[in-house]
């Protein structure tokens, strides 16, 4: 017995989905360095829509064989039933921005060639392109996958940098505006990697104060360990920082609309959806599963942070020019109303299930509505490529009234109109919100909600009620992709703001079982 | 037969169906069809009606969101109806008299009718939800297409009208979305059923809250001083027919609101709220007619009047007496029709000179004599001249506030003063004296526009003259709702009998 170490168990099946993902990212790695350049893009395209289509598959199987009820692979990751949501939730959004980045003509053709020069005329001229993307947001999706499901802080950590490092560098690939996309890429990279490191030294420091990295182990230490609150407190509000970082919570915000504004649309598309629901799915399990104990001491600052994103967000939106920099406030000031929701968890458990189904269906509608948004953001384009001046899109209602409405829909959606998904979602956390005792947050909330919707309908009113410049901007007739993506979000925000009872049921399922600790 | 839902229905499919429609003349001519069709569905149904019967009628429930407790249910009480009745009697009319208002502006016809549509099964709605969650839903929803019809297709300051608008009511609906959840919470029934949840909120201070939250966006929505200030752009920047629908029909929910919703569900809220509520009341009442008297422009100053107006129904509405409750609901009614022939005919004027300023007129009784003569009985029922509806509606509510509050009621009887002057005084000023040169050549109203006049018109008279057939419904419908708050009528002072010894 001495001497030998136990094998680790890891429960393959439960962690097909991650594995498919990353093995499909491999695959296209190797793929990028043998495949002749020609063929990559017909290479890449099925592979990495089908890698997503089968974990998709792998997950409700999963879900369908019967929620585990203990963490797989030596404790490291948890398998439950919110990150069963949160999984099939960030698959499905993964998969329709990939067939937006599908869509050429968004990434540059060398990243490395000064724009105009001759190495640029050249691959330009050979058709050269950055079909790494593929395997880049591959692994960014695999990394978004394991960030919410990861039960210790080390995975934790490692699944941040999984999911962050191809976004920093698909943030610099954008083919118009490069400057803009490149310092985009630069600033989120610095500033990510400061994240990074809070959230490393937060880890260390709960491990002193604990003497563990598992996130049920600092719970139960909670109650147990004393006279070390210092480690405590400063570890939990180092960790706080790089989570609230991803979310883009006030006052960790300001990367959002530079990052957003800069990278190409698709991968903004991407990283609205899936880094928003990823990191979400993350704050809960850290502050639920490892911190629900200390929820005194972290909700007041939470309190503060969701009024704080709500006010930020909504007001910074109302002076935006530019079409990705007003959709990146409002992404802040989402993650506001999202936040009230995590807020709403804490007291009993079947108050924390509704709050937690909750945030999970808030997080379905919005990711949808954001790509479909992002999407139509991607076919309206001048000369100069998107056009991205809010003024560029006056008269857009006469010109091509169909795109038109649904941009308008979807910001109606965004506004909390009643028939949107966006207005259940907003419902439900609200609702969540008043019966675990937090009005004051919801009327704030609701106050923030009026203020946001006057810079929805002022897009709306630029579309609409002015009248088109001569040189306006055209809308580029939608590839197939595109097209479908539009199609599927104005779908499921439509059936979302209709019927939304199955997608809430299935929420409220998955959040029944809670997390896992 | 599920008539309410068959009247949503039917328009929710014409508004598809004109979308459809290439041509556009025949797209007019199908919206008109629909509006018709709907009309005489609602008549079917409301010839069933029984007055004594349940409190809801047509009553249908199906679960739609079971884990909010949220249903799909509707059903009429007397009160409903009748503002059913009024929407769909209204529809038809605008729709004909919109007929050449979308194409000005060169944008689409079939979008604007079809927006029309959609309205009109939301305005159904409205009226008909017995679900506390179904009414916001409809309640909020029915802004977008208005809001279209403003911005698209209204006068010079359109998209700043329909901005305030939007934003106003937004901003209302969600103070009465908190109060909307709260109430669920604290309830704890599980339930949005309107039956269901009456009674359910006892300590006063709740109530107190709950009622702010619905009240405040009532009164937005009625409007209510001092929350008026985005009718007057609406209303003056909307197209006639838009405009019609927005004060005859829309605001009617804020009203309809607060006799339905705040009144039963938070009778005692209610009760200590009323003399800050007639306040405001009788205030809206006068300064909305002084503030008419001086408007330069036809449109505005006929929204200033319906502020005027919705204080007279809020006075109703909050005195809490038979007399004035049923007086307010048949206010409800008959401001329709009588804005309703104000706004389009001042609409058909505006459109044949091209301007909206009552200076550009003058003399127009000598080369339109129809238009003129059409436009004073809407003028006179305006002011509630004896004879025409809104006499019987304004009377009941000055005696129905009376017997309670004295003081109240008189100043408002200064209101209707007030109405004579400003209404005389702009069509003196319009239709009489010299014939302005630029009015010389104006043609008189058309066989379409005499059309649209003639059904205003002569609802005016016959509910002048016969007013019971809508008091037999809507009485016993404002006594249960009363009966529920509950307000007794105080005891007459003079006891009959004891006149006649």
């Amino acid at each position: 017995m001495n001497g030998t170490i136990p094998a680790p168990t890891i429960e393959y099946a439960q962690l097909a989905p991650m594995l498919v993902v990353f093995g499909a990212a491999i695959v296209g790695v190797l793929v990028e360095a043998f495949a002749p350049r020609y063929l990559r893009s017909a290479i890449h395209v099925p592979i990495t829509l089908l890698s997503l289509a089968g974990a998709f598959a792998l997950t409700i199987w999963q879900v369908v064989k019967g929620v585990p009820t203990k963490p797989a692979a030596m404790g490291a990751v948890a398998v439950d039933g919110p990150s069963l949501f949160i999984w099939g939730t960030i698959l499905v959004l993964a998969f329709v921005s990939v067939m937006l980045i599908n869509d050429e003509g968004h990434f540059v053709a060398a990243a490395a060639a000064v724009p105009g020069s001759a190495e640029e005329e050249q691959a330009l001229h050979e058709g050269a392109g950055h079909t790494e993307v593929y395997p880049l947001a591959l692994f960014a999706v695999g990394g978004m996958l394991l960030f919410p499901a990861a039960n210790d802080l080390l995975v934790m950590f490692v699944a941040l940098e999984v999911m962050s490092l191809p976004l920093y560098l698909l943030c610099g690939l954008a083919r118009r505006r490069r400057l803009l996309s490149q310092e985009a890429a630069v600033k989120y990279f610095l500033l990510g990697a400061f994240s990074s490191a809070f959230f490393l030294y937060g880890t260390a420091l709960l491990y002193g104060y604990a003497g563990s990295i598992d996130l049920a182990k600092i719970s139960t230490s909670l109650s147990v360990i004393g006279g070390q609150e210092t480690l405590l407190y400063i570890g939990v509000a180092m960790l706080g920082v790089g989570l609230l970082f991803k979310i883009g919570a006030a006052p960790f915000q300001a990367w959002k609309p530079d990052v957003y504004q800069g990278a190409p649309t698709p991968v903004t598309a991407l990283m609205a959806s899936g880094t928003l629901v990823a990191a979400f799915g993350a704050l809960l399990r850290v502050f639920w599963v490892a911190l629900g104990g200390l929820d005194w001491d972290w909700s007041p600052v939470l309190w503060a942070v969701a009024i704080l994103t709500m006010i930020v967000g909504a007001i910074l939106a109302i002076t935006q020019t530019d079409i990705k920099r007003m959709l990146a406030y409002s992404s802040i000031a989402h993650g506001g109303f999202l936040l009230v929701g995590v807020v709403a968890t804490g007291a009993a458990a079947g108050q924390n299930s509704k709050a937690l189904s909750a945030i999970l269906f808030y997080l379905v509608a919005y990711g949808f509505t954001t790509v479909g948004a992002f999407a139509v953001v991607t076919m309206v384009r001048d000369a100069g490529g998107e056009a991205w001046h809010l003024s560029r899109w006056a008269g857009l209602g006469k010109r091509s009234p169909l795109l038109a409405g649904i941009f308008a829909f979807f910001l109606l959606a965004f506004a909390g109109i009643p028939l949107t998904s966006g207005f259940f979602g907003k419902y439900a956390v609200f609702q969540a919100a008043v019966s675990g005792g937090a009005l004051p947050l919801v009327i704030v909330g609701v106050v923030a909600s009026a203020v946001a919707a006057f810079f929805y309908v002022r897009v709306i009113v630029l579309m609409f009620f002015s009248d088109p410049s001569a040189d306006g901007p055209s809308v580029v007739l939608p590839s197939r992709g595109t097209a479908a993506v539009v199609g599927v979000a104005v779908l499921a925000t439509v059936f979302l703001g209709v019927y939304p009872q199955p997608v809430l049921h299935l929420a409220q399922n998955a959040a029944q079982s809670l997390f896992i600790r | 037969m599920p008539w309410l839902s068959i009247l949503m229905g039917v328009s929710v499919l014409g508004a598809l169906g004109v979308t459809l429609v290439r041509n556009d003349k025949l797209a007019k001519q199908f919206t008109l069809g629909v509006s018709l069709i709907v009309l005489a569905l609602a008549v079917a149904m409301a010839v069933q009606f029984s007055p004594n019967g349940d409190k809801f009628q047509f009553t249908e429930k199906y679960d739609w969101i079971p884990d909010f407790g949220v249903h799909y249910a509707v059903g009429v009480d007397g009160i409903a109806l009748v503002l059913i009745l009024l929407s769909v009697v209204l529809v038809p009319i605008v729709v004909l008299a919109s007929w050449h208002d979308a194409e000005a502006g060169k944008r689409s016809v079939r979008t604007y009718f079809s927006l029309m549509l959609v309205l009109e099964a939301m305005m159904i709605g409205v009226f008909a939800a017995t679900d506390v969650f179904l009414f916001y839903v409809f309640f909020e929803a029915m802004l977008i297409p208005m809001y279209f019809m403003i911005g698209s297709y209204g006068g010079a300051q359109r998209s700043y009208a329909a901005v305030k608008f939007l934003l106003y009511s937004l901003f209302g609906g969600l103070l009465m979305l908190v109060a909307v959840i709260a109430l669920y919470s604290i309830a704890g029934k599980n339930t949005f059923m309107f039956p269901d949840l009456v009674g359910t909120i006892q300590d006063v201070t709740t109530q107190k809250w709950l009622f702010l939250g619905f009240f405040i966006a009532f009164a937005i929505k009625a409007p209510l001083w001092p929350f008026h200030t985005w009718l007057p752009d609406a209303a003056a920047q909307a197209p006639a027919g838009a405009a019609v629908l927005l004060v005859g029909v829309l605001d009617k929910v804020g009203t309809y609101g607060m006799l339905r919703f705040c009144l039963e569900l938070f009778p005692d809220a209610s009760k200590y709220f009323t003399p800050l509520v007639i306040t405001l009341s009788v205030i809206g009442i006068v300064y909305g007619a002084i503030v008419a008297i001086g408007q330069t422009d036809m449109k505005r100053l006929i929204a200033y009047t319906s502020v005027s107006h919705f204080g007279f129904i809020a006075l109703g509405v909050f005195a809490m007496t038979t007399n004035a409750g049923a007086g307010a609901t048949l206010y409800m009614v008959n401001h329709g029709f009588s804005t309703g022939a104000l706004f389009l005919i001042a609409g058909f004027l505006i459109q044949r000179r091209g301007s909206q300023f009552i200076a550009d007129y003058g003399g127009v009784q000598k080369v339109a004599p129809v238009l003129a003569g059409t436009f004073l009985v809407a003028g006179l029922s305006s002011l509630s001249l004896p004879g025409l509806s809104t006499f019987v509606s304004e009377f009941m509510v000055l005696v129905g506030t009376y017997q309670k509050y004295l003081v109240p009621a008189v100043i408002a009887t200064t209101g209707v003063i007030l109405a004579a002057i400003y209404i005389l005084w702009m069509y003196q000023r319009t239709m009489n004296g010299p014939t302005a040169e630029s009015v010389k050549h104006l043609p008189d109203l058309n066989a379409r526009e005499k059309w649209v006049v003639a059904p205003l018109v002569a609802l005016l008279l016959v509910f002048g003259f016969y007013p019971k057939p809508l008091l037999d419904v809507i009485h016993p419908a404002v006594k249960n709702t009363l009966s529920s708050v509950p307000a007794t009528d105080p005891a007459p002072a003079v006891q009959v009998a004891e006149e006649a010894k």
